[in-house]
Parts: structure tokens; sequence; C-alpha cells
């Protein structure tokens, strides 16, 4: 029940009915006027959905494919790795250090992800070095999500009750060694959700790989849909990769949303936990 | 260094006009997607199931979809089912779209914020949906909503720049343009940088300060 709306009573319960039959009425006939236009303008003859049958268009998409996954997962991994080690330097007792990986972290965040790709695919051209567009398109998406990752190290990690890092030292761990031992592990738990959102975000963001022409998913539908031969498909391609990216990325999501679920639900340390 | 400075100061019309455009990019698609996310989340808390579910099922779906993909269609697909608009246009609607659906979700998360016994003393006291609404349960949630919508606004600033992409003149696109004139890349870069720079930043320091003024006093 929602904080808004009390339980109907009879005459809200005709209203809510009147005002769901009213709604499904104007969806419906917008879900109409699509298909009209669809019609109207023949995206679905033939020849615009037998191209998916030919083995070159399939080919085309799939290497598509890969390349976006293979971007995403190149950057994720690297992501990683630049968010826990820009956390380390930012909880560290060194002030300049601390201050430089804060600094870093923050205008990273700041930039448009596409303005460093930019950076990253045109600056080494202007001194004469072609960066490959997959090393471009990687250290952008490295540079800006692994900041908003360590970020959500860094949140995570203070998250964890003091009295954790105290007893730590109290037994003698090194700050390293608590940071590692006891922090992290705790942490990890509770940021794990945020982690998977993130790299939701990284997918969906290769495909600024396209303003590049990196060849991932979306620079290949738009050479697919662009074929003369199957009267310019560019509707039912863009449909079936909008269908991939969200099957995908749906995925990803759902499983980040059933991992939130399951740590609400379990206790924060569960009892039996002696290893 | 001199030379850093002239790409500016040479082109200063170019860095002024690309900004202009952005600047108004951000605003109409800010306002857009303000008002179009609200009505979503409205949807997505009203007791009518229809509604609820549309309201649903655009989030899922915008939310999994790249940014690029949704102006990609609009750019070579739209005009295929001859509902096409001119780049500037598409670029909104395209911003719009993507924006309002995260809109809706910090408008959902923050009303149910509300203790639902909140609503219900305010039945109680015989107060009507619309000052129940109005007096009770959005003072209370606005302040959950504006920090979290501060960082969409400033995530819909970052992501105008894909419209350079699709042939709108805006800060993004001052690189191409420039580069046609033969400027060291590095430099106009670091302008376009330094100018997106000079507008986030006050919009974050403003959600920064809002957060800090609001926590103490739920």
């Amino acid at each position: 029940m929602s904080v808004l709306y009390d339980l109907p009573g009879p005459r809200a319960r005709r209203r809510n009915r009147l005002v769901g039959v009213v709604s499904a009425v104007l969806l419906g006939g917008f879900a109409t006027y699509v298909v009209v236009r669809f019609v109207h303008t023949g995206q679905f003859s033939a020849a615009k959905w037998q191209q998916f049958e030919y083995a070159s268009v399939q080919r085309s998409l799939l290497s598509g494919l890969g390349a976006t996954l293979t971007a995403a997962a190149l950057a994720s991994a690297l992501a990683l790795v630049f968010g826990a080690v820009f956390t380390a330097a930012r909880l560290s007792l060194i002030g300049p250090l601390r201050r430089l990986a804060t600094g870093v972290v923050e205008l990273f965040r700041a930039v448009p992800l596409l303005i460093l790709i930019f950076f990253a695919y045109y600056v080494p051209l202007q001194y004469g070095f072609a960066l490959p567009k997959l090393w471009s398109l990687v250290l952008g998406l490295t540079l800006y999500n692994g900041s908003v990752l360590a970020e959500i190290f860094r949140a995570g990690i203070l998250a964890v009750p003091k009295g954790q890092a105290e007893a730590a030292a109290a037994i003698g761990l090194s700050r390293g060694q608590t940071l590692r031992v006891i922090q992290l592990p705790q942490a990890v738990r509770a940021m794990l959700p945020a982690i998977v959102s993130q790299l939701v975000v990284l997918l969906k963001d290769t495909a600024l790989g396209f303003i590049i022409t990196y060849p991932e998913l979306l620079f290949e539908s738009k050479q697919v849909g662009g074929k003369l031969v199957f009267e310019l498909p560019y509707v039912p391609t863009y449909l079936v990769t909008g269908a991939a990216y969200i099957g995908i990325c749906g995925l990803l999501s759902f499983l980040a949303y059933r991992l939130q679920r399951r740590l609400a639900r379990s206790p924060r340390i569960p009892a039996d936990a002696g290893a | 260094m001199g030379d850093f400075l002239g790409v500016l100061t040479h082109h200063w019309e170019i860095f002024r006009d690309g900004f202009a455009t952005t600047i108004e990019l951000f605003a109409i698609s800010a306002a857009g997607s303000l008002v179009f996310g609200a009505a979503l989340g409205a949807m997505r808390v009203c007791p009518v199931p229809t509604l609820r579910a549309f309201g649903a099922g655009y989030v899922n779906v915008v939310r999994n979809t790249p940014l690029t993909l949704i102006f990609a269609f609009g750019v070579f697909g739209a005009p295929k089912l001859q509902v096409g608009l001119d780049y500037f246009p598409t670029a909104c609607v395209a911003l719009t779209a993507y924006t309002s659906a995260f809109v809706c979700e910090v408008v959902r998360a923050g009303v149910n914020t509300v203790p639902v016994g909140q609503a219900e003393a305010a039945r109680a006291l015989g107060l009507t949906f619309s000052q129940t609404l109005g007096s009770v349960v959005l003072p209370q949630a606005v302040r959950s909503i504006v920090p979290p919508l501060m960082s969409v606004v400033i995530a819909l600033l970052k992501n105008t720049t894909i419209a350079a992409g699709f042939s709108v003149l805006e800060a993004g696109a001052i690189s191409a343009y420039l580069a046609e004139q033969d400027e060291p890349r590095l430099s106009v870069l670091i302008w376009i940088t330094i100018g997106f720079l000079v507008l986030i930043v006050p919009l974050a320091a403003l959600q920064r300060h809002l957060e800090r003024r609001w926590a103490v006093l739920r």
C-alpha cells in the first residue's frame, strides 16, 4: 500500500476502475497509432525482416555484440582495479597522496564520458600515434566508471562500523591488513548491488563507441540498417539491437535487485561465520 | 601557453555558441524530463494497475537502453516512420525520454520514504487527499527527492554531449569543428572540459549543500 492512497472504498474502487479503463483505451490508442505508422511506412515488409536470415547480417550483428561485450569486459575489469587502487589511496594516511587521489576521482566524475573518450582517441592521434579504437573506448570507460566505483568503495568502507577497524588495530593488525581482512569483506557485501548497477551503466555506455566508429553493436546495426537491398531496414534492426541491450542489461539489473533483496534479508554478520 | 589561450580567444564565438546550445539543450530537456518524469512517478505510485504497469514497463525498458541507441533511433529510425524531427528537437526528445525514467525512479523512491503513518495521521485528522499530499507527504518527500534529483540533472548535463555525435553543434562538437581548422585537439578538449567543470561544479556544490542541510532536518 502506497503512502498516498487509503484503502479504496466502493466509490474509490469505481473511480479507479474508470481511470483504469480510460487509460487503457488511451494507451491502446497510442499503441495502435504506432502499429499503423509501422504498416503505413512498410516496416513489416518481408524484405526488411528477411535480412536477419542472411548469414552476413547475422555475422555483423554478432561481431558487433562481441565487440560490445569485449569492451565492457575489459573496461569492467580495469575499472574495478582503478577503483580499488584509488580507494586505497584516498584512505591512506599520506596527505598529498590522499588529496591527489580525491582530485583525480572528482575530476573524472565531473567530465562527460564522451569527452574523456575523445581525449583518449584524438589526443594520441594528434601526436601521430593511433590508439586502437577499442582501447580509446576502454580507457575512457575505465577512467569514468573507475572513479564512480572508487566513490562507491569508499562509501562502502566508511559504512563499516568504526569499532571493527579499532578492534583490528587493538589486536595488532596493520592498516593494510585491517582494510583487506576486516573492512573489505564486510563492505563488499553491502555494496555489491551498487557495483553491479554501475557495471550495467558501463555496459550501456559502450554504445558511445559508435561516435568514434568503434565497430560495436550499435555501429554494426547502423551498417546493417543502411542497406538499400533490404529497403533501409533501420527500424527493424534498431528494434532487434534494443531488445539485445535490454535483455542483457535487464538480466544484470535483475541480478543486482536479487542481490539487494538477499543482502537486505540476511543479518549483517551471519551467526556461524567461523571462517 | 600563449598558444593554448589563443585557441580559446581566436575561436571564442564557436565556444560561446557551442556552450549556449548545450545549455539550451540542457534546460529544455531538464524541464521536459522533470514534468514527464514526475508524471511517470505519479503513475508508479497510483492505485490504478494499468498506469502502474505502464510506468514500470517504461522505466525498465528505457533504463536498460543506451542513450546513444535512443539518439540513433531518433535520427535514423524515426524518419523511416515519417515522424522524424530536426536534429535539435530530436536530441531534446531523446534526452527527455531517457532522463524521465531516472526522474521517475527518484520521485517514487522519495515518496516511499515517507512513513505510511504520516498519511494515516493526516487522514485521521480529516485532511483531504490534496491537503495530505500538499501539506504532509510532499514537504517530507521533497527532502529525500532533491539531492538524488540533482545527480540525475548533472548526469543529464553531461549526457548532452552525446548530441554532438548526432549533428547538433553543441559543446561536444567543438573539437571536431576546430580540428578541421587544424587546431590542436588537446588544447580544444581541455577548454571544453573546463567549460563543463564551470557548469557542473556549482551544481555539485549545491547538491552537497542541500544534502547536508536536509539530512539533519529529517
